[in-house]
């Protein structure tokens, strides 16, 4: 009978992990709603800052923002936002995958590398690997405020500003859904993509105190929002990414106690069987 | 009827107010300035304070913001308003704290190839363990 119990003792600790996972795979799914709700709501700021900045592109030609020229490129800063805890699939790793793709082109064309990164994993993964880290931010929580952003992302517009780096990117996990999630890179600064239309007729603001320090202001506000935006679609991500995995582990979990059941019933069979013939044998034998 | 203007007052992290109003009241960087439908395109500072809205029914909702941007066309007006309370100084002295952050964790990789370290000695030794076990079942049978 040792084999059986063996088995049953290995089916109540699967069964003991089954629990676990199907616990947090509810818990990721009832976050990841609050999550996509927290994606929704930082959309509208962004795009307001937007139309402001490319409708002041448009009036004031003569003045150029630093973070709208482009410049060669010597040395880029790239920020990486990951997510604090693991067991959420291949999230992170898809992430750096694609991050260390991009950071090995710049090598090979000679372009140094400054990063910064968001989120525990990140930091642990670069510390062994390797890389010129200038900033770091880590625990944001189910709830990031952009306080805790701030001082992070400044890091980067004051190497931009003194003309230490060249262009910065951002790399995060783009929210497409709740089966899929997109690893992305993509261009901070110089900020490109603004619309070049003509305005129909011409109009101006009238500016409190002057139109530099406004401009200025929004800007760095800009490019904080998207970086924000940034941390809450990889937050989202990852409570998906952790449903997904968690449920899978739990199915996974099933199987296995199938399986075992099975071999466990086939012991116990084969005991019964053994203690008969024994007794038939000794029986006859008396 | 009443003119109105359409108002928003948005943060980075969510947006605050959406709706029709006949009057703002906003705490500018020259001074409060009152704005009503059609004001002239104006885009100010705003500095920490109360701004008032006086919506459609003629109820009138504050909200505190801890400074942000004016914008003002004639017939909608957006508030961007910041959550965190900004400052030169402040700004700096997080940006500091962050460049901190990332040299203390270059430093400390002591703790972290002690851990890496440990790691792979605990793999051994649970893999000699097995071996011994196999051994053993083997030598009873």
């Amino acid at each position: 009978m040792s084999g059986a119990k063996e088995i049953r003792t290995k089916i109540s600790s699967i069964k003991n992990t089954q629990k676990i996972t199907k616990a947090m795979e509810m818990v990721a799914a009832s976050k990841m709603r609050k999550a996509q709700d927290r994606m929704q709501a930082t959309r509208p700021y962004a795009g307001k800052i937007r139309n402001v900045i490319s409708h002041l592109a448009h009036a004031h030609p003569e003045y150029h923002h630093p973070f709208l020229g482009e410049r060669a490129s010597k040395r880029v800063g790239l920020i990486i936002i990951s997510t604090d805890r693991g067991l959420c699939g291949g999230l992170n790793i898809n992430l750096f995958k694609k991050a260390i793709t991009n950071m090995q082109q710049w090598n090979a064309d000679g372009i140094e590398i400054d990063l910064t990164l968001i989120g525990a994993k990140s930091t642990a993964f670069f510390k062994r690997l390797g890389g010129n880290v200038v900033a770091t931010a880590t625990h944001l929580g189910d709830a990031p405020s952009i306080n805790e952003l701030i001082g992070t992302i400044k890091v980067m517009l004051d190497a931009y500003e003194d003309g230490r780096i060249d262009r910065v990117y951002l790399a995060y996990n783009e929210f497409v859904n709740t089966m899929t999630q997109r690893p992305l890179l993509e261009q901070l600064i110089p900020i490109h993509g603004h619309e070049e239309k003509e305005l129909e007729t011409h109009w101006d603001y009238i500016y409190e105190p002057d139109s530099k320090p406004v401009m200025d202001a929004l800007m760095t506000r800009y490019i904080e929002s998207l970086v924000y935006q940034g941390v809450v679609d990889n937050l989202a991500c990852e409570q998906s990414a952790r449903m997904v995995a968690m449920k899978s582990a739990t199915d996974n979990a099933g199987e296995l106690i199938d399986e075992l059941q099975l071999a466990y019933n086939k012991a116990r069979q084969a005991a019964i069987t053994q203690e008969i013939s024994e007794i038939v044998g000794g029986a006859a034998a008396v | 009827m009443a003119m109105t203007m359409h108002v928003d007052i948005v943060s980075a992290e969510k947006a605050i107010f959406s709706g029709t109003a006949t009057m703002l009241f906003a705490p500018a960087e020259m001074g409060e300035v009152g704005i009503a439908p059609r004001h002239a395109p104006l885009l100010t500072w705003l500095k920490p304070g109360e701004v008032r809205v006086l919506t459609q029914e003629g109820e009138e909702r504050s909200y505190f913001v801890s400074g942000g941007i004016l914008e003002v066309q004639p017939h909608v007006v957006t508030v961007l308003a910041d959550t965190a309370v900004r400052a030169r100084d402040l700004d700096e002295a997080a940006a500091l704290e962050a460049i901190a952050r990332a040299e203390h964790m270059l430093a400390d990789k002591q703790a972290d190839i002690d851990y890496a370290k440990a790691q792979v000695e605990l793999a051994q030794s649970a893999a000699q363990l097995r071996t011994i076990q196999k051994l053993r079942e083997k030598a009873k049978r």
